[in-house]
């Protein structure tokens, strides 16, 4: 009787998570099924690849794209000397125990931060303050900041999950520590530092608030020349089409559209990403 | 005890583990050109003194050396001393094999490179010579560009070895080399260590006596953080001077 009892609670439990990863793919399945179908119909070589027209009515996305590339790019590229800096003191050089729980405390509390709040941050300081104004520059270190918690934290984890056997071999050959870090332990760590990497491009190329102060404007006529100026982005074009627009209604597949596009980005991203990770890792 | 010229020298060395301590007292000769063998039941510290011999415990936090290692003559713990470069002249083979997740070639070339040689003809040269030296060229010689990871257990150890040889060391310390690999492997190793030791001087932890009885010239006995006794091999193997070393070596305990 016993037995039966808990064999039945074991078939309730395992049917009980086989529900919830099944209820956790279904809802990604109607999203994309959503955003899919709403979507398409806008979707056209000339969409991608033409600047919108007509107040913003029709035409298509092509600037939005391109600083979508360059403001999560821009922010990966501010943001990882950092980062990786950061986690290579932590993890390696760090031996003040206080002064490494602070720096920790300090990054999981920027972790916790609205995206906004950066946004208003990124404004007053390195638009106004620093006179960057409204500017791809300005855009890619506000993102930087507010992605440096995941890079860092990843970062760490990478590190810190290399064996110290690696370390040790390193050192009794006669390797000096940064030979070891930059020879040894980063080549090993760099899988994992990808991964973080790539999560946090997808987090700075969705990011609305965090650039609607900072670099993205609603509608620029040409491609930005140099970092000192703004772009368009696709989350931001979505926001102001989707409640800024005089005809909202109108604009609904283009708005299906630019979303469509976006989280396909995301997605090619990930996998491209993930594919530079599985191929390193073939290499070693 | 024979004559032969001192490589290492060892005086009243303690190490602390924090508060812990784990060696007392130790001082010993190490000869050049021989095989020292330290034995000893699992806990005792051979590999914490082996450690002390290449400064390798500097990595423990919160550790403490106390005593004189001399080599050559010079105190490796003097302050001004470069731990870098005398890790170059004592090199080390670990328990568990640990190759660099790096082709074979570039983990018998790491230690060169880390020294600055450039010469890509001398570095091959090198490489070459040193897996022939650790009888490993014939098995890797045509897949020298593959992971290091794809070897066997006993193929890793020997590239290890040859890894160690490729900067040449003058001292080569070796923690239980063999114990993570089966009979054969271990057989080819040890006929090795009789090979190196023409051009190195040999420091080998172990707990297998008759393998220290095998290849070993020179053998310490530690027991609990102290080094018992220390002579020759045969001394030690037919007549020990310590009732614990008898016991230990007859099997009564350990
Ligand atoms: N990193 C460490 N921290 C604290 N104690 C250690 C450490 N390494 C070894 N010890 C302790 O020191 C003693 C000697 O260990 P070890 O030198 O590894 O012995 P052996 O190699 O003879 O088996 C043991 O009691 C062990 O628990
Ligand atoms: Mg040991």
């Amino acid at each position: 009787m016993a037995l039966g009892q808990s064999k039945f609670v074991e078939k309730l439990v395992f049917g009980i998570f086989r529900i919830s990863a099944f209820i956790n793919i279904l809802a990604l399945t109607l999203f994309l099924y959503f955003i899919v179908k709403n979507g398409i119909s806008a979707i056209s070589w000339e969409f991608l690849t033409s600047p919108p027209k007509d107040m913003m009515t029709k035409g298509g996305i092509f600037p939005c794209i391109v600083g979508t590339f360059i403001l999560s790019f821009g922010a990966l590229v501010v943001s990882m000397p950092f980062g990786i800096g950061t986690a290579i003191y932590l993890s390696e050089y760090a031996n003040n125990e206080f002064l490494v729980r602070i720096i920790r405390l300090g990054v999981n509390n920027l972790a916790g931060v609205p995206s906004i709040v950066f946004g208003l941050f990124g404004l007053a300081f390195f638009a106004t303050y620093l006179k960057f104004r409204v500017s791809i520059l300005t855009g890619i270190s506000t993102l930087g900041i507010l992605i440096l918690p995941v890079i860092i934290s990843t970062a760490e984890e990478a590190i810190s999950s290399v064996p110290s056997t690696f370390r040790e071999a390193s050192l009794a050959l006669g390797a000096t520590k940064w030979q070891t870090i930059k020879k040894v332990v980063l080549p090993a760590a760099l899988p994992g530092i990808l991964t973080g990497s790539i999560l946090s491009l997808s987090r700075a190329a969705g990011e609305t608030a965090a650039i609607m102060y900072t670099a993205a404007v609603f509608y620029s006529p040409h491609l930005p020349k140099s970092i000192f100026d703004p772009v368009m982005a696709l989350p931001y074009h979505i926001y102001v089409l989707a409640t800024a627009g005089t005809e909202i209604e109108k604009t609904r597949p283009l708005q299906y559209g630019s979303a469509l596009v976006l989280v396909v980005l995301i997605l090619l991203m990930n996998i491209t990403a993930i594919y530079i990770r599985a191929k390193k890792q073939d290499k070693v | 005890m024979k004559q032969n010229e001192i490589k290492i020298k060892i005086q009243n060395l303690n190490f602390f583990y924090g508060e812990k301590q784990a060696l007392f007292d130790i001082s010993m000769d190490i000869f050049k050109n021989q095989v020292t063998a330290l034995i000893g039941p699992s806990g005792c510290g051979k590999s914490t003194f082996l450690r002390c011999l290449n400064r390798m415990n500097d990595l423990i936090p919160n550790s403490k050396v106390e005593g004189a290692v001399y080599f050559d003559g010079k105190n490796i713990y003097d302050p001004q001393v470069d731990v870098v470069s005398l890790r170059r002249k004592v090199g080390m083979v670990f328990q568990k094999p640990n190759p660099f997740p790096k082709s074979i070639f570039e983990n018998v070339a790491y230690g060169l490179k880390v020294q600055g040689i450039k010469d890509k003809y001398l570095i091959e040269q090198k490489v070459e010579e040193s897996l022939k030296m650790a009888a490993l060229w014939d098995d890797v010689k045509d897949r020298l560009g593959e992971s290091a990871m794809g070897l066997s257990g006993g193929q890793q150890q020997r590239l290890c070895i040859a890894r160690a040889i490729a900067v040449e060391p003058e001292v080569l310390l070796m923690d239980e080399p063999a114990s993570a690999l089966d009979p054969i492997a271990t057989k080819k190793i040890e006929e090795l260590i009789f090979e190196l030791k023409k051009n190195f001087t040999i420091v080998i932890v172990t707990h297998n006596m008759q393998q220290a009885a095998r290849i070993s010239d020179y053998t310490g006995f530690f027991f609990m953080g102290k080094l018992i006794e220390v002579d020759t091999t045969e001394t030690i193997f037919t007549k020990p001077g310590k009732k614990e070393t008898e016991d230990y070596i007859t099997g009564r305990f350990g």
